[in-house]
């Protein structure tokens, strides 16, 4: 009894220090509070979840097993299949899953106060998002590392796989098409951002050309060749928006950006990929791992505090940046860095044809979420260090708070969020910026915080520099998951296609490439011209429609889970995955009826539609707005359409688990789990890796 | 002194595996013992075959 009570001290400790912090936070009701308990609370409850949560679901749900060979020791074929040192493995998997959205989502979501968000960021990650990703990596090592459609055919049917396959591509279009707004209100009349983003471009094909003719395969030299090079550009930005020749070129309105994001997207779709596609990932890894490690030390080092209140007055419904109650769209807001489906397209798939021994699972699916749930963490502290005045002046589209700055000042400051127009004048010279009024996407506020915090860890006098390298940041990523998942989409489709007619399946022939790209293109490119058009920000209209899609897939990812296990025999356990997809049925679910059916103008996009289309008949819009109000009122049905078809996608996979489940229990059959029988690994005890003969629970001591 | 340069070199060597920069190293390790005789790629072919195979499903996510 002594020894494992000496032995449960740490973790009792851990315990009171992280409630310590979360109560903190929670109760919180002064001026500021300081982010070492944002991250003192994360680290706790992260340390907690991954010891006992994450080593339960591995020891007695999953029944992992070392003695197993895995796909990589299976298939071993020095490239894809190749057994790989579990650091590695975490790296690849960590740099696979984090993007943009963890960055986005906090911030947006910062509109109802830095708790709600901060809450379902580390609860949705613990019991969901990392429960997620860590089942679906091991269902697919079971099975030779199949996709999550694959595997949704095999264990539910057609009908499932249908669903998954539908879910992934029309989660990649919205996700595009938010992305690239996103690139493009950063960019929007800015000529220091802009040419900074476009001189990416140029520096990945040089990139691209070195790696292949001039050192091929030198992968390190490459990057960091091309990192130099991208530091480069961000400086010389500063120089072109100082030249008052060239930063007239440079300085352009949403609608030319969105063309040239939608042309650069059809490009980078239909060009090789060793020209852009490959030197712009490898950028990207490297640009994002070490922004999110300085991001890290800089929030330690400076230990900022936190200047939003822990809720505000939107929580009501009222908010600015996008309409909707707290419950259910902070849950749909904050998509990445709590639960994401799109996570389980990496770890089923690509991250099990690396794993050396089934024992490394927890450490990468369940680690690697949390570490992005962290990132997820960071960004809300970046967003919510920022004066709650300055950060709804950022954020707030001019539909809302009025195109002027005096007006825009006066409504922010009516909500109790006191703001001046020479402090957005000053703030937007620091950062070398024309104006940071109505710059909506989440990526200026961001980058707004993440300069403050490294001007005060590493330097005040270089804001404009920090400024710019954020945004230079955020849109290389950006730029990437747009390339990747243009090419993919294209693919799919030409697959699809091919079940028609024979030659456009053929992903080399020319004349299928340039259709399927721009079909692909064409479909992302609308959603963000309509964005750039509308006078609302667009965001706000597609974010919530990018946070439906994904929790569907997260359904799609947990369902799959849930009728494996179930199907296993393993009925008394299947609520570890059951618990997360049933909140998140009622919340995509509930999220999505209000969009569709809220007679609020601001949420329901029936109701929208009406609304613009009883004043455009009305004739009280002004002639710049009835212009563009019957292409907007489409779009508002269209966006309506498209809720519903995802909640159809939804319920109808759900539906599906629930009938083959039902059918296994009763002695129906069912389509057999189509996990691969046991082979014994050779691995164990290779290199200090693993111990001869280690059992089931040994990992969970190392 | 030796103890150092042994975590610079392991350090050294994870990135190098990270990037992916010794793929051909390993794939020439690799076929040395299960395809001995055999001819293997050369770094150039090995290169472009690998980018082709890498960036063609879903790799990176939101």
């Amino acid at each position: 009894m002594t020894r494992s009570f000496q032995r449960s001290v740490p973790w009792i400790g851990i315990a009171v220090l992280g409630a310590a912090a979360i109560g903190g936070i929670a109760l919180h009701r002064g001026e500021s509070v300081s982010a070492i308990w944002f991250i003192t609370a994360a680290i706790c409850v992260y340390v907690l979840a991954y010891r006992f949560y994450a080593a339960w679901i591995a020891t007695r749900v999953l029944v992992i097993d070392p003695s197993r060979a895995t796909p990589a020791e299976r298939f071993d074929n020095g490239r894809d299949f190749v057994p790989t040192n579990r650091w590695i493995v975490f790296g690849h998997h960590f740099a696979a899953i984090a993007g943009p959205g963890p960055l986005i989502g906090p911030t947006l979501a910062a509109q109802f106060g830095y708790l709600p968000g901060t809450l379902w960021i580390l609860i949705g990650a613990v019991l969901g998002g990392c429960v997620q990703d860590m089942v679906t990596l091991f269902f697919s090592t079971r099975r030779d590392g199949r996709s999550l459609g694959q595997m949704a055919r095999d264990e539910l049917g057609p009908l499932g796989g249908a669903a998954a396959l539908i879910g992934t591509i029309t989660i990649m279009i919205i996700l595009i098409a938010v992305l690239g707004l996103v690139v493009v209100n950063a960019m929007k009349h800015s000529p220091w951002a802009t040419s900074t983003v476009t001189a990416t471009i140029p520096i990945a094909i040089l990139v691209g050309f070195y790696m292949r003719n001039l050192r091929p395969g030198r992968v390190l030299e490459g990057t960091i060749l091309g990192v130099v090079l991208l530091l480069a550009a961000v400086i010389g930005g500063g120089w072109i928006d100082h030249n008052e020749t060239l930063r007239v070129f440079f300085d352009q309105p949403g609608l030319p950006l969105a063309w040239a994001v939608i042309a650069y997207g059809f490009t980078a779709a239909i060009l090789p990929v060793w020209l852009l596609l490959a030197p712009r990932d490898y950028l990207s890894t490297f640009i994002k791992l070490g922004t999110v490690i300085l991001l890290a030390i800089a929030i330690v080092i400076l230990d900022p505090e936190v200047k939003m209140p822990a809720l505000t007055r939107f929580i009501d419904g009222s908010g600015p940046i996008f309409g909707g109650r707290v419950f259910p769209f902070v849950f749909i807001t904050v998509a990445c860095g709590a639960i994401s489906g799109f996570h389980s397209l990496i770890a089923s798939g690509t991250t099990p044809k690396l794993l050396t021994n089934e024992r490394d699972i927890p450490m990468i699916g369940y680690g690697g979420m949390l570490l992005e749930s962290f990132v997820a963490i960071m960004a809300m502290v970046a967003a919510t260090v920022l004066d709650p005045g300055v950060y709804f002046a950022i954020n707030s589209p001019a539909g809302v708070v009025g195109k002027e700055a005096a007006d825009a000042v006066a409504m922010i400051s009516s909500w109790g969020f006191p703001v001046t127009v020479e402090q957005m004048q000053t703030l937007s010279r620091e950062m070398g910026e024309a104006t940071l009024f109505a710059r909506t996407g989440g990526a200026p506020s961001l980058a707004v915080g993440m300069a403050s915090i490294f001007g005060s860890a590493f330097g005040q006098g270089l804001l404009a520099l920090w400024y710019h390298f954020a945004i230079m940041f955020e849109a290389i990523f950006i730029l990437t998951t747009l390339d990747a998942g243009t090419r993919v989409g294209r693919f799919m489709l030409q697959d699809f296609m091919g079940n028609f007619v024979p030659r456009l399946g053929e992903t080399s022939w020319y004349p299928s490439v340039v259709l399927a790209s721009a079909l692909v293109v064409g479909a992302w490119g609308y959603f963000l011209y309509i964005g750039v058009i509308d006078p609302n920000g667009g965001v706000n209209l597609l974010w919530p429609l990018f946070g439906i899609a994904n929790q569907m897939l997260a359904a799609i990812a947990l369902s799959v889970a849930t009728g494996i296990l179930i199907k296993s025999g393993k009925l008394k356990f299947a609520w570890v995955t059951g618990l997360p997809l049933a909140w998140l049925a009622v919340v995509t679910s509930t999220a999505a009826w209000e969009k569709i059916f809220s007679p609020d103008i601001r949420i329901g996009f029936f109701a929208a539609a009406s609304d613009l289309a009883e004043k455009l008949a009305a004739g009280v819009l002004p002639p710049e707005r009835a212009g563009v109000a019957p292409q907007l009122i489409f779009n508002q049905q269209l966006d309506g359409w498209l809720t519903l078809f995802f909640i159809i996608v939804l319920w109808t996979v759900i539906l599906d688990m629930l009938r083959v489940s039902w059918r296994h229990l009763n002695g129906l059959p069912v389509p057999p789990v189509s996990e691969t029988h046991h082979e014994s690994s050779l691995l164990i005890g290779d290199g200090g890796k693993a111990v001869p003969g280690a059992t089931a629970e040994d990992w969970v001591r190392d | 002194m030796i103890r150092w340069r042994r975590s610079l070199c392991v350090f050294w060597a994870a990135i190098r595996r990270l990037s992916g920069d010794d793929a051909w190293d390993r794939y020439i390790a690799h076929h040395a013992v299960k395809h001995p005789g055999e001819k293997p790629l050369t770094r150039k072919e090995f290169f472009r075959q690998e980018q082709e195979c890498k960036w063609g499903g879903v790799r990176r996510c939101c």
